[in-house]
C-alpha cells in the first residue's frame, strides 16, 4: 500500500499551524477520504464539514495546494503525492476550528435580497406556462450548490474584506436567476448597484475557474446584470426612451426589464 | 446545577430537508412561533441527492393520468402493506404541492406547451415525476430554503438534539448541544415534528451522508413513539461500486427512465429473464417494445428495467452471485447505447442526466456517453419510521409528529421512486399544519431540571471516560465501522434468522462497548465526540430493524429471506410495529392493518 502525507491546518480559532498526517492511498481516493481515514485513526477531533460525498451538498469546500476545491471531488491521482498535500481551510470567511469556518454571513446575505414575486398565474386553473429555452439560463444559476467557494476566491472578500459592501459572486447569481425568471416582477437593479455593490466586480473571473457545476458566473450572471444597472442608471438616451414609451411586463414575458 | 439557554418556540421542527422545511413554512403559516433546528448548514440536508423527481399525477404529459392511478401504483408497489389513507391522501395532494412550489420559485423543465415535464419511473403507469435535469431534489430544497427564510422561522444550524424533553404524557422540549462550540441549548416547544431522515449510516455502503443516524427513530421511540414497518429498508438497485471511494453513491433511476439497460458480463439485458407476475400485464414483452416507451409511445408498456426497486436489486444481486457480474462486483448500466438509436445522444445524455455524467467523469473516469457504467445495491432508504396517525402526523405521544423518510406508512413494504420527494412536500406541510394547531390548542410545558442534567451528564460523559488513562474503549469510529459491517452482512438484502439472530448479539456487544467510549479534545467542533453521542441511535436503528426482520417470516417488497422465499397470506395482513416497553427493551408485536374502504378497494381492483 503507498503512504501519503497530509499537511492540514489545525487550529482553534486562533492560534493554527500545520500539523503533518501520514495515511494509506488507494486507487480513486478522494482528499476526503484521506481526511476520514486520519480522522478515525489520528485525530478524532479533527473539524471538518462534509455531507454527500459526491460533490452536490457544498459541504466540503477547502483549498488543497492552494487551490480552493470540493476535497470530495478532489481526486489524489490528480495530486502530486511525492510531496505533502496542503489542506486548508477556505480563508473569505472567519475560521472557527481546523477545517471550519463561519458561513453565516453568506445565510444573511441572502436575506436581504427581494425574494421571488410571480406574476399573476397564466392559466384558470393557477399554473404558469414558461418555454424551455426560456429557462434554461435560469436553470443552469440554479445549479449552485452554495459551496462558496466563488465566494473564497474573490478578491473583493478574500483580500479586500469587503463583507459590508458587497454580495460576492455567489449572490448575484442568485440575484440573476430571480431577475431573470420569466416569472418574477421585482425589480431588484437599485440595490444591485448601491447595497450590493456590483460596481466593485471587475471581472477578474478567479469565481467561474473555481465553480464546481461549471456555472458561467461572470459572463452569464455578472456581466447581464451589470448591462442592466447600466442601462437603468447610467445610459441617458435609455432613460429618454423611458420616459417617452415605458415598459410593461405582462405574460407572456419576452425580455424581462 | 448549570444553568442553559433556554429557546421558546410553539412548533419546533428537528431536520431541515424537504420535510421539515415544508413543515416549518406551514407552521409559520398560521402565525406561531417556529424554530428549526438542523445538524448541517441549511439546504444541505440529504434532500439534495435527490435526483429523480417528485411524483404527482398532474397528467401534463399523459392525460390518462390522475390520483387514482397514482394511488394504485403505490399500494401495489409497497405489497398493500401501505396505510391506505395516507397513500389516497399523498395521491390526491401531490399535484397542488409541486404546483405550490413552482409558485415559489421553482423551475422545472418544461413540456413543449410549457407545462411542467414529467418523466417515467419504475412502478409509475404514466410519465409522472416532475423534474429538473437529474437534480430535482436540490431544486426543491433550494426552493423551501430561499422561501422558509423571509417567514419569520427561527434557524439553528449545526445544532444536534440529542433526547426529547417530557412533562408527563406529552413532549415538552429537547436538549441539544451546537456543533461549533459544543454548548448545549434547551429548546421548550408545545409540539415538535420529526423530520430527521433515515438510517443509512447503519450500513457500510449506503448512499446517505453522515448525518443519516436515525435520531428521530431514535428520539421518538425513547420518547414513547412507535415504530413500524421497520424491517422494510430499499436498497437501491443502482449505487455506483467502483473505484471504492464512490462504492454506494446514487445512480438515479432516472437513467433508466431515460433508456438506459441493465446487462451482466455477457452482455444480456438479464432484467427480461424474469418478471413478477404482478407486473406482467404492464411490462414490455420486447427489448424493443422498452424502447419504444421510454420515447414516449403511449401504446407500448415499460421495459422490466423500470420494475420495482426490490425486484431490480434482487435480480441484480443474483447475477453478482452467479458469477455473471462485472469486474468490480457489479452488473452494466449502459446508456450510451442510445447512439444506435438517437442522432446527437451525446448532447442529449450530457442534457438530461448532467449530473450523473459529471459524477462518474470526475469520479470514475467514465464518459457514460460512450461506455457503461458499473452498479449495485447500495443502502439507500427506509420504509420504517415513527407511526403516525395518516391526516395530522401525530405519533401516539400527544404533540409530537413526525414526517418524511423518518415517519412511516405511505410507503408500505417497498417505495417508488419519486414519491419520496412527494411524501415530504405533501405530509411536511400537513405535519407543519397540524403541529401548529396543536400548539395554539395547548398550553405551555414545563420543563424538568431533572431530565436536563441527566442529559447533560449522559452527553459529556465520554469526555470523562476519554480523561481516564487507558479508555476502555478508545474512540466512537471501531464501533460504528463494525456495527456498518455486520448489518451489511447479517441485515442485509437477503436476510436468514440464524444471521439476523447473530447480529442481535452483536449489537448487544456493542452497546456494552459504546457505553464505554471515550473521546479527547474538547467540545468544540468535535467529530469524534458527535460520533459517540450519534451510536445510541444507531444502535437503537439496528435493533429495531433486525427485531422486525426476525418477525416477518416471508419474502415481501424490500424483505427477501432466503429461510422464508415466499409470501404468507396472513402477514400480508399485518404491520410490525416496535415500542419500549416498562423495563426499556424492545417489545415487538404484529398489529392488523385496517380494513381498507371499500372505494379505495375497488379503485385497486379497477387498476390492476
Amino acid at each position: 500500500m503507498n503512504k501519503a502525507t497530509f499537511r492540514i491546518w489545525r487550529s482553534d480559532g486562533t492560534t493554527g499551524k500545520f500539523v503533518d498526517y501520514e495515511t494509506e492511498v488507494s486507487e480513486g481516493m478522494v482528499v476526503l477520504d484521506a481526511i476520514h481515514q486520519i480522522q478515525a485513526a489520528q485525530a478524532n477531533d479533527l473539524a471538518c464539514r462534509w455531507n454527500c460525498k459526491a460533490g452536490k451538498c457544498g459541504s466540503c469546500s477547502a483549498e488543497v495546494n492552494g487551490m480552493p476545491k470540493l476535497m470530495c471531488m478532489t481526486r489524489l491521482n490528480d495530486l502530486p503525492l511525492d510531496k505533502p498535500v496542503t489542506v486548508e481551510p477556505i480563508k473569505a470567511f472567519p475560521l472557527l476550528k481546523d477545517l471550519v469556518t463561519d458561513v453565516s454571513w453568506n445565510f444573511r446575505v441572502k436575506k436581504k435580497i427581494k425574494p421571488f414575486k410571480p406574476r399573476a398565474p397564466d392559466a384558470p386553473d393557477g399554473t404558469w406556462r414558461m418555454a424551455q429555452e426560456d429557462i434554461d439560463r435560469v436553470q443552469e444559476f440554479r445549479k449552485c450548490i452554495e459551496c462558496f467557494l466563488c465566494q473564497d476566491v474573490c478578491h473583493v472578500l478574500r483580500d479586500h474584506q469587503l463583507h459590508e459592501q458587497f454580495i460576492g459572486p455567489r449572490f448575484l447569481v442568485h440575484v440573476a436567476a430571480l431577475e431573470m425568471h420569466p416569472l418574477d416582477t421585482e425589480n431588484r437593479l437599485p440595490e444591485l448597484k448601491d447595497a450590493q455593490g456590483i460596481g466593485y466586480c471587475n471581472i477578474t473571473k478567479c469565481c467561474t475557474k473555481v465553480c464546481p457545476e461549471h456555472i458561467t458566473i461572470t459572463d452569464n450572471a455578472i456581466i447581464p446584470l451589470k448591462e442592466r444597472v447600466v442601462d437603468e442608471f447610467y445610459d441617458p438616451l435609455a432613460k429618454l426612451l423611458r420616459k417617452l414609451k415605458p415598459m410593461t411586463n405582462d405574460a407572456p414575458a419576452g425580455v424581462k426589464r | 446545577m448549570a444553568e442553559y439557554p433556554i429557546i421558546e418556540h410553539d412548533v419546533l421542527v428537528i431536520g431541515a430537508g424537504g420535510a421539515g422545511l415544508r413543515a416549518a413554512i406551514e407552521a409559520s403559516a398560521t402565525g406561531v412561533s417556529v424554530g428549526l433546528v438542523c445538524k448541517s448548514l441549511l439546504g444541505k440536508a440529504h434532500t439534495v441527492m435527490a435526483e429523480g423527481g417528485i411524483a404527482a399525477a398532474l397528467a401534463n404529459v399523459d392525460d390518462r393520468d390522475n390520483w387514482k392511478v397514482h394511488f394504485s401504483d403505490t399500494m401495489r408497489g409497497g405489497q398493500y402493506l401501505n396505510n391506505w389513507r395516507m397513500a389516497e391522501l399523498h395521491a390526491q395532494e401531490a399535484p397542488a404541492r409541486v404546483r405550490e412550489l413552482e409558485a415559489w420559485g421553482a423551475v422545472f423543465d418544461r413540456t413543449s406547451d410549457g407545462r411542467i415535464l414529467q418523466r417515467n419511473f419504475g412502478g409509475h403507469r404514466y410519465p409522472r415525476l416532475a423534474h429538473v435535469g437529474d437534480r430535482t431534489g436540490l431544486e426543491m430544497i433550494r426552493t423551501l430554503q430561499d422561501h422558509g427564510i423571509h417567514q419569520g422561522i427561527d434557524v439553528h444550524m449545526e445544532c444536534t438534539v440529542v433526547t426529547l424533553l417530557k412533562d408527563g404524557e406529552r413532549v415538552a422540549g429537547a436538549f441539544a448541544y451546537e456543533r461549533e462550540k459544543g454548548r448545549f441549548k434547551v429548546f421548550k416547544a408545545k409540539s415538535i415534528v420529526l423530520a430527521t431522515g433515515g438510517i443509512g449510516r447503519a450500513y457500510k455502503i449506503t448512499s446517505n451522508s453522515w448525518e443519516y443516524t436515525g435520531d428521530g427513530h431514535a428520539l421518538g421511540y425513547y420518547a414513547g413513539a412507535e415504530l413500524i414497518d421497520m424491517e422494510f429498508i430499499q436498497f437501491h438497485p443502482t449505487g455506483m461500486v467502483w473505484p471504492p471511494s464512490v462504492r454506494g453513491i446514487l445512480v438515479t433511476e432516472g437513467v433508466r427512465g431515460e433508456g438506459g439497460i441493465l446487462t451482466n458480463k455477457d452482455g444480456k439485458r438479464f432484467m427480461f429473464d424474469e418478471i413478477p407476475d404482478a407486473y406482467k400485464a404492464q411490462t414490455a414483452d420486447s427489448p424493443e417494445e422498452g424502447w419504444r416507451y421510454c420515447q414516449g409511445d403511449k401504446n407500448a408498456r415499460r421495459p422490466p428495467e423500470l420494475l420495482t426497486r426490490d425486484h431490480v436489486a434482487r435480480c441484480i444481486v443474483r447475477e453478482i452471485k452467479a458469477g455473471r457480474g462485472t469486474p468490480h462486483g457489479g452488473v452494466y448500466l449502459d446508456i450510451a447505447w442510445l447512439k444506435d438509436k438517437v442522432p446527437n445522444s451525446v448532447e442529449h445524455i450530457k442534457k438530461k442526466l448532467p449530473s450523473m455524467y459529471h459524477q462518474f467523469k470526475q469520479l470514475a473516469d467514465i464518459d457514460i456517453t460512450r461506455e457503461p457504467m458499473e452498479v449495485g445495491p447500495t443502502t439507500h432508504y427506509i420504509m420504517g419510521g415513527v407511526r403516525v396517525d395518516s391526516d395530522t402526523q401525530m405519533s401516539r405521544v400527544p404533540g409530537l409528529f413526525a414526517a418524511g423518510e423518518c415517519a412511516a406508512g405511505i410507503n408500505g413494504a417497498n417505495r417508488l421512486g419519486g414519491n419520496s420527494l412527494s411524501d415530504l412536500i405533501v405530509f411536511g406541510k400537513r405535519a407543519g399544519e397540524f403541529a401548529a394547531k396543536f400548539a395554539k390548542e395547548n398550553s405551555n410545558m414545563r420543563i424538568n431540571p431533572d431530565q436536563i442534567e441527566e442529559a447533560a451528564r449522559t452527553a459529556l460523559a465520554p469526555f470523562e471516560r476519554g480523561a481516564k488513562t487507558g479508555a476502555s474503549e478508545p474512540g466512537p469510529y471501531p464501533i460504528q465501522q463494525e456495527l456498518q459491517e455486520m448489518m451489511q452482512d447479517l441485515v442485509g438484502i437477503v436476510r436468514r434468522e440464524d444471521e439476523m439472530v447473530r447480529a442481535l448479539e452483536g449489537i448487544q456487544k456493542l452497546w456494552e462497548r459504546a457505553k464505554k467510549v471515550g473521546v479527547y479534545g474538547n467540545r468544540e467542533y468535535n467529530p469524534g465526540w458527535h460520533t459517540a453521542l450519534d451510536l445510541t441511535n444507531l444502535l437503537t436503528s439496528a435493533e429495531a430493524v433486525t427485531r422486525s426482520a426476525i418477525e416477518r417470516k416471508e419474502s415481501r417488497g424490500a424483505q427477501f429471506r432466503e429461510d422464508y422465499l415466499n409470501k404468507d397470506a396472513a402477514l400480508g395482513k399485518v404491520n410490525i410495529v416496535l415500542r419500549r416497553a416498562a423495563d426499556g427493551s424492545m417489545e415487538v408485536r404484529r398489529e392488523p392493518i385496517p380494513q381498507i374502504r371499500p372505494d379505495l378497494q375497488q379503485i385497486i381492483e379497477e387498476m390492476k
